[in-house]
């Protein structure tokens, strides 16, 4: 044995694992499901930046030309294309930007041009690199190429690409465009405060009072998460618009702008909120309210020192999640913000409207900064939230106080008549004829074929889509979950998994689904076949909703034991046999869980597939959106209905079933 | 750091008798910056019960996930029964483990636990059951088969872990703290058990624990390690009765510890008092410790003389007087806190014999004579800062 021991490492070659079976195989489906969230979510986000920041401009210093006279001799003179168009001004500076499929044709550089001319042209380019087409010929090259003045004509010259902060620029000195930052900050502060008001003003009746029917208005809360964002709107629209129920209560003012988007933003960032502040109030530790009583502090000051400080951290969290969801919706906005843009509508209204890519990505990175801001945030506090849960927390047991309990019956009752008068209000104009001139019931808001929007197809789409987002998107979340909890070291491809599947929660949908235009629609990409199916609506559905599913599994894996691998291995037992006999049955109901929460959203999504259906993939929620916008409000809102129904009736059979899956295959939890 | 002097002695220790089944050779381990092994060399000889001791962050666990390939050592190497395993994944490695946490899969029945590693080995169905009904057997637990893991108690799920990592019949059992998730009743209990079985089929086995009555008890060998280095390999009577370092002195039982001295070879002074102690050969004049455990001090009564050397006092240069100034009883004997002008500031303590204390009529604030045997008296270098 040494007598004294070295301080450092000797110098040798370090022990290299030998990779068993178990370690390759789950490096390897590490590597895949990493590479599927590289292909579906890093390769468009590069795509959209790289878009946003490049710029394509016609640059006439590439070309020059010689003319001939009448009989088609040449003097040898040779002109730049530049300096005709110094001279002649024929194109104005601002038709020098463009797009990159626009094309210029030269003729406006020759005054006198006629396709009739006997006029012959000479034209080459000044370098090598130069590119024109003559007609649909690719031409390049510094040789000269002689036509006529008929072919001439046909000649256009394509943009050069640059990269630089130019679209930028002409952003910030667009005001119309500009505006929309200032808006859409405004819109969501002020939905931030009220929301996560009255969000936890519902939780702490809930949690601190002994009042009835609580189970009823949990249910309540809940519902709006089931419908899509622009249903409220629409639901608005019949309350307050021009011809609205009740009109009257506006006082002049028009829903169509600041007061619906913020009505309807509390409406369905609700739940949202409420959870987590839920959340936040169940941890809270009795004990500290019995030692508020012992000190006889009164109930304001215990609210203050004890309630407060305990859940703040779940205050912030809901307060940044409740501002994403607000920046970052585009549905709601489009149906009832009126003129009054927002950033999340600029995107679709650059895309869509205008077909201006680059201005949509510029648009798109705008916006990814409030958004990415509130989720590094909001992971931040998540992560000191868990720190704050002891295991020695005494749950809080609320004590009967008729006052209090019914000034919290009253408050739960009418936030629970707003969200239950709102789907309320969807649901009577699906049913009446034609409002407000024939109130009588009629199902014919629900011919959906007859309208735009995709009918009854579009709903049998959506229906698909979450089921085949529930389950790939399951499979994919749950097994990428596992790997990258148990496999051993192999420390690089884990961080980066991490990261990738913790990205897509600060990515908009608009800004993911205008990435994958960029990315798949390029012909060059050999996945532009998935583009306009099915497919490309399940991936960007999987993606976009990929961090909470994720996080969900990760929270499930987390409480099992960390040595079941250890034990299998011992044991000479590969991974799978542990994952398929003892994993996948314990984290059943989480499993459960992430395809609920995958099918509802697929339903209810509209940002994301906006830009990527097609006919034939038309969804229920852009149907919503488009009949809306077609004038067809009351099938629209009928439409938002049975996604609410459809929703509804998944959420009961996720129940039945993960009851029925509990009492079969989870025996073991009772004792 | 130990002396090369007490080094030496284990050496020989260190080494089993015939052939070694486990081999540990030169074992490092680094997390980053942090290194939490030190040159480990260690050898276990076949069907031997060895414990790593130490406290918390001391680097036992690690040598042992080291030894089952879960967290691979930096550099070294590890033989068993001849084959060198350094960088084999633990599927390819023979052994079975028990965790603290038992890590039995709850959704599986006992009787599926212990089977889990048996099902693709090539044995029939009956084969395997009849398997499962001899190990549940083994472990006292024959009719427990049909349950869950959650229906039993903390001890009987240890007890199928235990099942289950035998199940296979692997050349090396590993325990990574069995017993301290555990109530102290159930585990003095178990340890007997595990001990028996252990016994029963001789199987080589490795147990981690903090515990040092869990190692002393059941152990054949002891590997006591500290800041990733091991800083005594022994029997638990040598452990106890020959500490090589202050650190084993101090962890294992209680210990009086002395500022001192040293004066010739086998002289210490504390205080103003010069004694003859057990081995240490420090160059005269330097700083020490010296160590005696409380039941090692053999009062004399009020009676003796220091001077005087009555005739029980076997080493009169050892012996002096004191005062008691604290009793307390703790069952079994008593403590008394001494105080004494020869030793300075120095208290000492020492468990007396309720016999002892009763023949003695020994109390508070009474004068008497102790004797501290110069075996019984360690020397240690101090360390720094003390």
């Amino acid at each position: 044995m040494s007598v004294t021991t070295p301080d450092s490492l000797p110098n040798e070659r370090p022990v290299k694992l030998k990779l068993g079976r178990d370690d390759l195989m789950m490096r390897g489906f590490i590597l895949v499901i990493a590479l599927y969230l590289i292909i579906t979510l890093a390769f468009p986000l590069y795509a959209m930046l790289s878009k946003a920041f490049s710029t394509f401009q016609f640059d006439l210093s590439q070309i020059e030309f010689q003319v001939s006279d009448e009989s088609g001799k040449f003097d040898g003179t040779i002109l730049s294309a530049a300096a005709l168009n110094e001279q002649l001004n024929a194109i104005p500076e601002d038709e020098m930007a463009t797009s990159s499929d626009g094309r210029l044709s030269l003729t406006p550089l020759f005054p006198d041009f006629s396709f009739r001319s006997p006029v012959l042209y000479k034209i080459r380019g000044t370098t090598e690199d130069v590119v024109y087409l003559i007609g649909s010929d690719r031409v390049s090259g510094t040789d000269w190429r002689e036509v006529d003045s008929n072919t001439f004509r046909r000649i256009v010259l394509r943009p050069v690409q640059s990269f630089g902060l130019s679209n930028f620029t002409t952003y910030f000195s667009t005001p119309s465009l500009f505006r929309s930052i200032e808006n859409s900050l405004f819109i969501s502060i002020v939905s931030t405060i009220v929301t996560v008001s009255l969000a936890f003003a519902f939780a702490y009746a809930l949690s601190r009072s002994c009042m009835r029917l609580k189970g009823v208005f949990r249910l309540i809360a809940m519902a709006p998460i089931l419908v899509p964002s622009l249903l409220p709107g629409i639901a608005l629209v019949y309350l307050f618009g021009i011809q609205g129920m009740l009109k009257e209560g506006m006082m002049g003012e028009s829903i169509y702008g600041p007061y619906g988007i913020v009505l309807g933003s509390i409406f369905f960032t609700f739940p949202h909120a409420f959870i987590i502040i839920t959340t936040a109030l169940a941890i809270s530790d009795a004990r500290l309210y019995e030692a508020a009583v012992s000190l006889r502090a009164s109930p304001w000051k215990t609210f203050w020192t004890v309630t407060i400080p305990g859940a703040r951290y779940g205050l912030i969290s809901a307060a940044f999640v409740v501002f994403n969801l607000v920046i970052t919706d585009f549905g709601l906005p489009k149906v009832i913000g009126g003129q009054y843009n927002m950033l999340a509508v600029d995107i679709y209204k650059q895309v869509i409207g205008q077909q201006n890519f680059e201005m949509g990505a510029v648009v798109s990175v705008v916006l990814l900064m409030p958004a990415f801001i509130a989720f590094a945030v909001d992971r931040q506090v998540q992560k000191k939230q868990v720190a704050l849960l002891s295991a020695r927390s005494v749950v809080f047991e609320p004590n009967p106080d008729r006052k209090f309990d019914r000034i919290c019956f009253t408050y739960c009752s009418l936030v629970a008549i707003f969200i239950v008068g709102i789907l309320g209000v969807c649901q009577f104009a699906a049913l009446i004829k034609f409002w407000p001139y024939d109130l009588s019931l009629s199902l014919k808001n629900y011919n959906f074929d007859v309208m735009d929007g995709g009918g009854w197809e579009a709903y049998g789409n959506s229906i698909k889509l979450g089921l085949l987002t529930a389950f790939f998107g399951t499979i994919v979340v749950f097994i990428g979950a596992y790997m990258v909890d148990k496999t051993r070291s192999f420390r690089a491809g884990r961080g980066l998994f991490q990261f990738l599947a913790m990205l897509p929660m600060a990515i908009p949908g608009m800004v993911l689904g205008l990435a994958y235009i960029f990315f798949f629609n390029d012909p060059n990409n050999p996945l532009n076949a998935i583009y306009g199916t099915m497919a490309i609506l399940v991936i960007v559905t999987i993606t976009h909703f990929y961090t909470v599913s994720h996080l969900t599994a990760v929270t499930a894996l987390k409480q099992m034991d960390g040595e079941f691998e250890s034990v299998a291995s011992s044991l000479k037992q590969p991974f799978y046999k542990l994952f398929t006999r003892v994993t996948v049955p314990v984290c059943m109901p989480a499993i459960l869980d992430i395809a609920i929460y995958l099918f509802v959203n697929a339903m209810t999504t509209v940002s994301a597939v906006v830009f990527l259906y097609s006919t034939d993939t038309a969804l229920a929620s852009i149907a919503v959106l488009n009949m809306d916008d077609a004038g067809d409000v009351a099938p629209a809102a009928a439409m938002g209905m049975m996604i609410f129904y459809t929703n509804a009736a998944a959420r009961i059979i996720h129940l039945a079933v993960s009851k029925g899956i509990l009492k079969r295959t989870q025996a073991w939890r009772l004792r | 750091m130990p002396t090369e002097a007490t080094r030496e002695l284990d050496a020989d220790e260190a080494q089993p008798q015939g052939e070694a089944y486990l081999r540990i050779d030169s074992l490092w381990k680094a997390f980053g910056e942090f290194i939490a092994l030190r040159d480990i060399s260690l050898s276990i000889s076949e069907g031997e019960f060895v414990c790593f001791l130490g406290p918390s962050g001391c680097g036992k666990t690690t040598l042992l996930r080291a030894i089952a390939g879960l967290d691979i050592q930096s550099r070294g190497s590890i033989e068993q029964a001849g084959k060198d395993i350094s960088n084999l994944p633990p599927a390819e490695r023979d052994f079975g483990i028990v965790f603290q946490s038992y890590a039995l899969f709850p959704n599986l029945t006992i009787e599926k636990n212990i089977s889990f590693g048996l099902e693709n080995a090539g044995l029939s169905k009956a084969a395997i059951s009849a398997r499962v009904t001899e190990l549940l057997e083994l472990v006292g637990l024959p009719d427990q088969g049909k349950k869950y893991p959650a229906q039993l108690s903390g001890g009987q799920q240890q007890r199928i872990a235990l099942a289950r990592a035998i199940a296979m019949s692997p050349g090396l059992l590993l325990l990574d703290e069995p017993l301290s998730a555990l109530d102290a009743k159930v585990r003095v209990h178990l340890r007997h058990e595990v001990k028996e079985l252990q016994r029963k089929l001789g199987i080589t086995t490795i147990m981690v624990t903090h515990d040092q009555e869990e190692a002393l008890s059941m152990a054949d060998r002891i590997v006591v390690m500290n800041h990733g280095v091991i800083e005594q390999i022994g029997t638990p009577t040598d452990i106890y009765r020959e500490p090589a370092t202050l650190f084993v002195a101090d962890f294992i039982g209680e210990m009086n510890k002395l500022m001192a001295i040293a004066g010739g070879p086998g002289m210490v002074t504390i205080g103003q008092k010069d004694f003859n102690s057990g081995g240490g050969d420090f160059p005269p004049g330097s700083e020490v410790i010296a160590a005696v455990r409380p039941e090692d001090i053999i009062p004399h009564g009020p009676g003796a003389r220091s001077d005087g050397a009555p005739d029980d006092i076997t080493e009169p240069g050892n012996a002096f007087e004191t005062t008691i100034k604290e009793m307390e009883f703790l069952g079994s004997f008593w403590r008394a806190r001494l105080v004494s002008a020869a030793l300075g500031d120095a208290e000492l303590i020492a468990d007396f014999s309720i016999n002892a204390v009763r023949r003695m009529q020994l109390s508070v604030n009474m004068d008497i004579v102790i004797e501290i045997p110069s075996n019984r008296l360690k020397v240690f270098t101090r360390p720094a800062g003390e």
